[in-house]
């Protein structure tokens, strides 16, 4: 066991777990902090994206031991995030969500996403977001919410 | 009758002595030394050409718009693509899940700036077909390709670059095997990137 000290949504934290502890398993088991969310934890479905030192990154195969100083933003701060909160306005107007499940991962890198490209094409979408599965298939409610936040982050 | 002797006495010391209507080497211990030097420096291309051609190195120099992954080369999973600066795209780059060092705790390959080749040092064609020994030579050696490397850069790069120390140390599978290694140790891969720059980078001249 190891003791790591992390900043997450801009509070710092002591965790003491073993080096090989996924940090998606440090967020919910230890921290209590349950909106990430686990899929396969093999990086293959994006349900647990957080931010990581600013990149989408998938917290179930970062062991807590490569984490480093890089800050960690989950789903819980996006309310606070100018861009999280326009995709999240859009989201609930939109009505995206089927069953959830995937959501706070899909959110996480549309944030990603608009971050960095703030009018993305279809194609920077579907590149962009390829990574994250919905089971329950809202692609194209989440493609056309992305959009819309674009449109009203421009104004 | 004399002078038929003659001329075959003359072609006959010709023949001995060597007398062809090309000149004489200058030095002849030195053209012997300098072929053998590149027959040295083409076996020790084929030395390099076996790592390079390996899926630890050879699955991020594709031509097409993605890696590949594992010992059968095939696409990497999730439609990860290759976007604009080889290390995807903004909310599924390289390092989504690539960090610093290999996660072997998760089976995933890391180390510092894991990115793809750029599309100039491709080694395989658009269907996946690994390009021959001559091609990915003279592409390794064109300095338009290969950043402006020149024979000390090209060695530099094989002894230093981060993704190239990976690949023969590339960690655990997510089952917790080990990944397969390139034919040669990080020793002898210099060793015979060393002897191939010194003998001037020759490349085969078959296709």
């Amino acid at each position: 066991m190891e003791t790591y000290n992390i900043t997450v949504n801009g509070v710092p934290k002591q965790v003491t777990v073993d080096p090989g502890t996924p940090l998606l398993w440090v967020l919910r088991e230890e921290l209590k902090m349950t909106g990430t969310k686990y899929g396969c934890g093999i990086a293959a479905c994006g349900a647990c994206t957080v931010h990581l030192g600013g990149v989408a990154t998938r917290s179930c195969v970062v062991p807590i031991s490569l984490v480093g100083s890089r800050p960690v933003v989950t789903i819980e701060a996006m309310a606070d995030d100018p861009i999280g909160h326009a995709v999240q306005d859009e989201w609930v107007s939109l009505d995206v969500v089927q069953c959830g499940y995937c959501q706070s991962g899909q959110i996480m890198s549309a944030v990603a996403l608009l971050k960095s490209i703030p009018k993305p094409t279809d194609t920077e979408i579907e590149e962009s977001m390829g990574g994250n599965l919905c089971r329950c298939a809202t692609y194209l409610r989440i493609r056309e919410a992305i959009k819309s936040a674009s449109q009203q982050l421009k104004r | 009758m004399r002078l038929d002797r003659m001329v075959l006495l003359f072609v006959s010391l010709a023949a001995v002595v060597g007398w062809t209507s090309h000149p004489p080497p200058e030095n002849p211990q030195s053209a012997s030394s300098k072929t053998t030097t590149r027959t040295d420096g083409l076996a020790a291309w084929q030395q390099v050409y076996s790592v390079l051609t390996h899926p630890r190195c050879i699955n991020c120099h594709t031509a097409t718009n993605y890696p590949q992954q594992g010992d059968d080369r095939h696409r990497h999973f999730a439609n990860v693509v290759r976007g604009p600066d080889g290390k995807g795209v903004p909310a599924l780059q390289c390092v989504t899940c690539h960090q610093g060092a290999n996660a072997d705790s998760t089976g995933v390959p890391g180390a510092h700036d894991w990115h793809l080749a750029p599309l100039s040092m491709k080694w395989q064609d658009l269907n996946d077909k690994i390009l021959s020994s001559a091609e990915i030579c003279r592409s390794l050696t064109d300095r338009s390709k290969n950043n402006n490397r020149d024979g000390a850069a090209l060695l530099k790069h094989n002894t230093e670059e981060p993704l190239v120390l990976w690949a023969f140390h590339p960690g655990r599978r997510i089952d917790g095997s080990m990944r397969t290694l390139p034919p040669l140790t990080h020793e002898e891969f210099v060793t015979a990137t060393r002897a191939w720059v010194e003998a001037g980078t020759p490349c085969p001249q078959t296709r």
